[in-house]
């Protein structure tokens, strides 16, 4: 299978199953609208005739030669084989964990999927007791994996901060006895952000997500306090703070959420740069359609072109030496992830699971509130392997619209939960945020492709 | 070649052959909570 697109005055032909990224002439993607495999020797007469009035036969031949080539060398239609792959790699260690250290939250965000803050289960606070046991569930069903993530969520997590480093002693102190390494992130809308905070976080804390959406009247339309008013400029010097005391050998993001109310997004994109931040992800928020705030299909011209600008200008920072980082144009054509973890998304119910203040463990945090999918608790000891089992079966072979998209590899089928909220059904991708996806690997691959030759050109 | 430039090494296949050893990230846990992707995160084969 081939991918081809035009974007960015470039030509660009992406071998789906081998990975390759081709940047061709106008006159091979014209071709190959009209060859696939098995190849002749020769370009076939009629396919000549066809392009003859728009290239010069020759030239055809010659090109149609070099397809042939790099098919030989399987990096053009070369076949899927990994399929082999999803079945044998089911039974995963748990290796990550969503822990919800409050369900509890000082701003009233209107897109909140969690209810502002209680996920429709009452506002609780988990009690560190709960959280050792989260740690040793992890430590216990983690099997050879050394490396265990655990991201300390909300709710606003920053509401039980005690309890958060309390765990992390914990774990810390367990780590060497069990020979894991323990990567800790959090995710705060940052209100409760104060020096203290600021140092533990800095010290502990693999990776930070920092909730701010862009501009100031699109932040704080979404995302007003409990009285109302906007949380915009309470929490921009805290993150500020937060970040220039940050070693860079750690990671972090400001990661904003973009509705329908600001299909303009990338001004919110640099607006977050101009704001001094060079970290950002800025995602499309997954509503019920009924919202007014909800993205829709209508939206998806709107939002592709948004995505295409933003891309031109980020290549335009680049080329003036202001880089920063999108993340999800963020993306390695060499050194990514191996094929065997592209079959799996995020690996939610299977090697990642989220842990509610009252123990409950359910496949990840979108699920969380929904007793259909509720897997065990900590406190009785049940877990749901058969559960776990039907998770780890979500991979793209089992998606039938995976299994036929191009995309496949880059995405790895997608969210779990949104296809469950959305289609019904976990199998099911959800297919607008699988149009958003495939935009932004489309400009993500454009974006290294262009750097690619900026640095040729530069040699 | 003349008419097609590739720009990568495009080893996916050399890399399930090698994969699968489960150390990387989980992808839900970076910076995205909501749209799941998958290749823009990294291999750690070599840290395990």
């Amino acid at each position: 299978m081939i991918h081809k697109y035009y974007l960015g005055g470039l030509y660009i032909v992406l071998d789906v199953n081998s990975g390759g990224v081709h940047i061709v002439d106008e006159m091979t993607y014209d071709l190959l609208d009209h060859v696939a495999p098995p190849f002749a020797e020769e370009c076939p007469q009629d396919v000549l005739e066809k392009l003859s009035d728009k290239y010069d036969p020759q030239e055809i031949a010659e090109c149609y030669a070099e397809i042939v080539s790099l098919y030989e060398e399987r990096i053009l239609f070369s076949p899927d084989d990994y399929e082999k792959y999803a079945r044998f790699t089911t039974a995963s260690p748990i290796k990550a964990m969503c822990l919800h250290i409050a369900h509890d939250c000082n701003l009233r965000c209107k897109y909140c999927f969690a209810s502002t803050g209680d996920f429709g289960k009452g506002r609780k606070l988990m009690p560190v007791e709960t959280g050792k046991k989260a740690i040793d569930f992890l430590l216990e069903k983690s099997g050879d994996r050394k490396n265990l993530e655990l991201d300390f969520f909300g709710g606003e997590p920053l509401m039980n901060f005690d309890a958060v480093k309390e765990i992390v002693r914990y774990a810390r102190s367990r780590e060497a006895e069990f020979g894991k390494r323990f990567r800790f992130t959090i995710t705060t809308n940052g209100v409760l952000l104060d020096d203290d905070k600021i140092d533990f976080i800095n010290q502990e804390m693999s990776n930070v997500v920092l909730s701010l959406d862009g501009r100031r009247e699109v932040h704080d339309r979404m995302r007003p306090a409990v009285n109302g008013k906007g949380s915009y400029d309470v929490i921009l010097p805290k993150f500020r703070k937060l970040v220039q005391q940050r070693s860079r050998d750690k990671d972090w993001y400001v990661r904003g959420t973009f509705t329908k109310f600001n299909l303009d997004f990338s001004e919110d994109v640099f607006s977050l740069h101009d704001a001094g931040f060079d970290q950002i992800s800025v995602e499309p928020v997954v509503a019920d359609p009924k919202y007014p705030y909800a993205l829709t299909e209508e939206d998806i011209p709107a939002i592709s072109a948004e995505y295409e600008k933003l891309a031109q200008r980020l290549l335009e920072n680049d080329r003036k030496g202001q880089h920063f980082n999108f993340f999800h144009f963020m993306i390695d054509l060499d050194q990514g992830p191996c094929a065997v973890k592209r079959l799996r998304g995020c690996g939610c119910g299977n090697e990642y699971v989220a842990v509610t203040p009252d123990g409950d463990i359910f496949p990840c945090h979108q699920f969380v509130g929904n007793d259909d999918y509720k897997m065990g608790n900590l406190d009785d000891g049940t877990f749901d392997t058969e559960m776990k089992e039907r998770f780890a079966q979500t991979h793209i072979y089992n998606k039938p619209a995976c299994r036929e998209c191009w995309a496949r590899f880059y995405c790895s089928g997608g969210c779990n939960a949104n296809n469950y909220q959305y289609m019904g059904d976990v199998l099911k991708a959800h297919t607008l945020s699988c149009e958003f996806e495939k935009k932004r690997v489309e400009c993500a691959i454009m974006l290294q492709a262009m750097r690619s030759l900026d640095q040729g050109d530069a040699e | 070649m003349k008419h097609i430039m590739t720009i990568n090494k495009a080893n996916l296949k050399e890399s399930a052959a090698k994969g699968g050893c489960g150390n990387c990230q989980a992808s839900c846990q970076s910076a995205c909570k909501t749209s799941c992707t998958v290749a823009n995160q990294k291999c750690e084969k070599d840290e395990k």
